[in-house]
This record gives structure tokens, sequence and C-alpha cells, in this order.
């Protein structure tokens, strides 16, 4: 189990403990945080559940892999701690994780 | 596979089934089942739909009886199981118009030119039909059909413009290669110094970078400047975050494709948030002879998967066959028992 907050473009923060095993964007779906759109599901094949990852997790989080950073070429406003939450798996070390939604969705 | 239709052909069929995702071609298997011979529109340049398109490699695990199957490894066995039905596909276009003849048939017609008359429309489409994405820059609608264009219809419309295309992709590499020629600048525009585009085309826009004939700029357009729908400057940011105004014409974005529900929204069906509600015997649209099959449809209960498209199918084929026989009196038959079936399968 791991506690995340996603900050929306409101800067409104919504916290959710999240299952081992599920991924960050399923966790902001099923919590209805706004500005997550995930139209294709999870499969890494849009850019609508793009997030900021907090610098103080950028590291143990890791960086994308070649699909998701080519998918990350359609996503607003990609930054060097830009990543897809459909492709973040939720493990312990991620207790405490902050993401922020970006202001809009590819 | 059987691809016959030159352009501003007219296609005679029973069915026209529009979408050749993995539902619209197992609906050609049960309307071949029953003697029903059928034609398959697409927007995309090959058959199979989201499971081509999107995921060809994905695993799916709810086929049942495959604990596990690619999309394209499901499409390749669709495939192979409607064969014996000889369907027509005619790819690459998209659905436009839908009206009805004096004799009561449907006329479809394409964005091609190919027109087909059928009895029976089955719209089997998916999410909808899969179109060039909007990138999201604020503004940019107030451009799109003057300077922004998201595909080259006539390539002389580039001709002495200042030229921008963003993207990293096989789009945009490709028109970088075809509109340098014509245009007055040209420059690229992509996140990172990285495609994923055939290394040959990348190979070749780096040549023409070289010669000094194609800028190539690093960063994202964070906005549009302009009046009366022309566009002056792209606002571009660059990877150190600071912003430039690049002079631009005419821009190409290539953000990859999206589905919408297009021309379908207006043959007259009834709709809810752009699916196509359905009785859930016949999967039967608001129009006598039209159905609705797949992830396009909505009825009580409707979760999107594959499997419940193949059941759709099912049912759609036994209702539809009535319109396209009204004479005949339909014995419903199984595939393992059937030697008439079997006969149509080609087995023995």
């Amino acid at each position: 189990m791991a506690k995340i907050t996603y900050i929306d473009t409101t800067g409104t923060r919504h916290e959710v403990e999240a299952e081992n095993g599920s991924t960050v964007m399923e966790n902001a779906i099923r919590n209805g945080v706004p500005g997550i759109e995930a139209e294709c599901g999870g499969a890494c094949a849009c850019a609508t559940c793009h997030v900021y990852v907090d610098e103080a997790f950028k590291d143990i989080v890791g960086s994308p892999e070649p699909m998701e950073e080519d998918m990350l070429d359609f996503a607003f406003d990609v930054r060097p701690t830009s990543r897809l939450s459909c492709q973040i798996r939720v493990r312990d070390e991620l207790d405490g994780l902050v993401v922020t939604v970006p202001e809009r969705q590819g | 596979m059987n691809d016959a239709s030159p352009i501003g052909s007219t296609i005679e069929t029973d069915v026209i089934i529009v979408g050749a995702g993995p539902v619209g071609l197992f609906a050609v298997f049960e309307l071949g089942l029953l003697d029903i011979k059928c034609a398959l529109v697409d927007i995309l340049d090959k058959p199979g739909g989201q499971c081509a398109e999107l995921y060809p490699e994905k695993p799916i695990y709810d086929i049942p009886g495959y604990p596990i199957i690619t999309g394209e490894g499901l499409v390749e066995k669709l495939l192979e199981q409607i064969k014996p039905f000889n369907p027509s596909f005619h790819l690459g276009q998209m659905v436009e118009s839908l009206s009805r003849e004096a004799d009561g048939r449907f006329r479809l017609t394409t964005d091609a030119g190919t027109t087909f008359l059928g009895k029976v429309v089955v719209i089997a489409a998916g999410g909808g039909s899969f179109q060039p994405k909007r990138p999201p820059v604020p503004g940019i609608e107030a451009y799109e059909g003057t300077s922004v264009h998201y595909a080259v219809r006539r390539m002389e419309d580039f001709r002495g413009h200042d030229v921008l295309i963003v993207g990293g992709g096989d789009s945009a590499l490709d028109w970088t290669l075809n509109l340098q020629p014509l245009a007055k600048s040209l420059t690229l525009l992509h996140r990172r110094d990285e495609f994923r585009a055939a290394p040959d085309s990348v190979r070749k826009m780096r040549e023409l970078v070289e010669a000094g004939k194609v800028k190539l700029a690093l960063g994202q357009v964070s906005g549009l400047k302009g009046e009366a729908g022309q566009v002056t400057h792209a606002v571009v940011k660059g990877t150190d975050g600071a912003e430039v105004h690049h002079e631009t014409t005419r821009i190409l974005p290539f953000f990859g494709l999206t589905m919408k529900l297009g021309p379908v929204a207006n043959w007259g069906i009834n709709l809810d948030e752009n699916l196509i509600p359905v009785d859930t015997e016949k999967f039967a649209t608001s129009e006598p002879g039209i159905f609705a099959i797949g992830d396009i449809n909505t009825y009580p209960g409707k979760i999107k998967l594959i499997l419940c498209g193949f059941h759709e199918a099912a049912l759609m084929a036994q209702a539809a066959v009535h319109i396209v026989f009204p004479e005949k009196r339909v014995v419903f038959q199984y595939t393992t028992s059937s030697s008439s079936l079997q006969k149509k399968l080609g087995v023995i």
C-alpha cells in the first residue's frame, strides 16, 4: 500500500490509499480525480493521464520507457518530471508520492 | 484480401458493415452462415480497428478459448475465420452520407467516392473513426482549416509559406521531406531530438538540416499568435523553458489519432452521448434496417468487451436475415452438426 496525493489544476489535493500493483492512473480514475482522462484505458496509447511527478520522487518513480516517451510527444507542456500515470505501478517505496495534474491533457 | 473498390465505384451487397474492427469482422462470420454477403468500410488502411491501430502487441486475456492473444493475433484469427465468406474490404475511407433508395435499400457513400447499395447497415464503429488529434494548444481552433492543417490535402496550399511541422513520427517526417522543396522555409519542431519514424526518413531529414534546407527546433508549441484566422507566429517553449516567437503561416501538427463518431452522427439515428441506443434482442437502432454492435452501442448493462460485441453480432445476424431474405424461413443451426453450415465454411 502507498498513499498517493494528486494535486489538481485548482490546487486541490486528493489523497488516495493505493494498492501495490495498481497504477497511479487507475487510482485517480477510481477516486474521481479531475483532469486525468485516461482515454485509452491504460494501454499507453494516448497521452491523457499525464502527470508531473514531485521532484522528491522523480528518481524513485524512474523515467519512462521508450514507448511511453513516444506517447508523451502528444502531451501538453511536457517537463522533465512528466510521466503517463498508467505506466507508474504502485509499490511500497512510492508511499507519500505526490503528482500534479497538468493544465490540460493531450 | 479482396479490396476491389476503384474510386467512384458502386458496390452492391446485402449488408454494409461500418467498421472493420474485431466485432465488424465477426459479424461477417455470423451473417455469412446465413448466406448474407458483406462489404466492410473502415477509415484505417488495415482491418482490425483499435486492435490493429492502438494495441497490436498488447495481450488480451478475456477472449473465450484464448488464455492470451495479442490484438494483432486476434485480428489474424478473425480474418482466417471469415475467409470462406469472402467479404469485400474498402479501407482508408470514411463513410459520409446514408440515404434510402426507392426500392428500400440503403445508399452509403464514402469520402473516397465509393457508393454502397445494401439492404442492411451494421454500425460496428467502436469508439468512432480515427481522426487526427487536435494538439492541446490554447486557441488553435481559430486557425484550423486556414493556417493550421492536420493533413495535407493539396501540397500547393503550402507553396511559398513558412511551414512549421510539429511532431516526431512518420507523418511529421514524411511531410517535412515532401514539403521542403516547395515551402519558403520549413521548420520541424519536436519535443526531443529523437524520432519514432522510419530511420531512412530521419536520416534524410538530418541531411536537409545539415544542408541548411530544413530547420530542426526542439521544444513545444504553447500558443499561437495571429489575426482573422491567419497565424503569424507560434509561441514555442524551448527545452530550456524560454519562450520564443517563431514566424509561420502554415502549421501542420501531427499529434496522433483520436476517435470521433463522425458522420454517423448525422444519419438520423437516435444517439445517447455519442453512443447508439439499441435493444438487446436484435441490436437494432431507432432506424429500421440499421443495427449497431460493439463499443458504439449502448443498452442497460452494456460493457465494452470484444466478447460482448461477438454476442451482439450473432443476435443481430438472426434479425438482419429477415430483412435481407424476407421470404426465407430461417432454421437455427450449429456449426458442429450442420452439414450445410460446414459446406459454407469449406470444411467438408
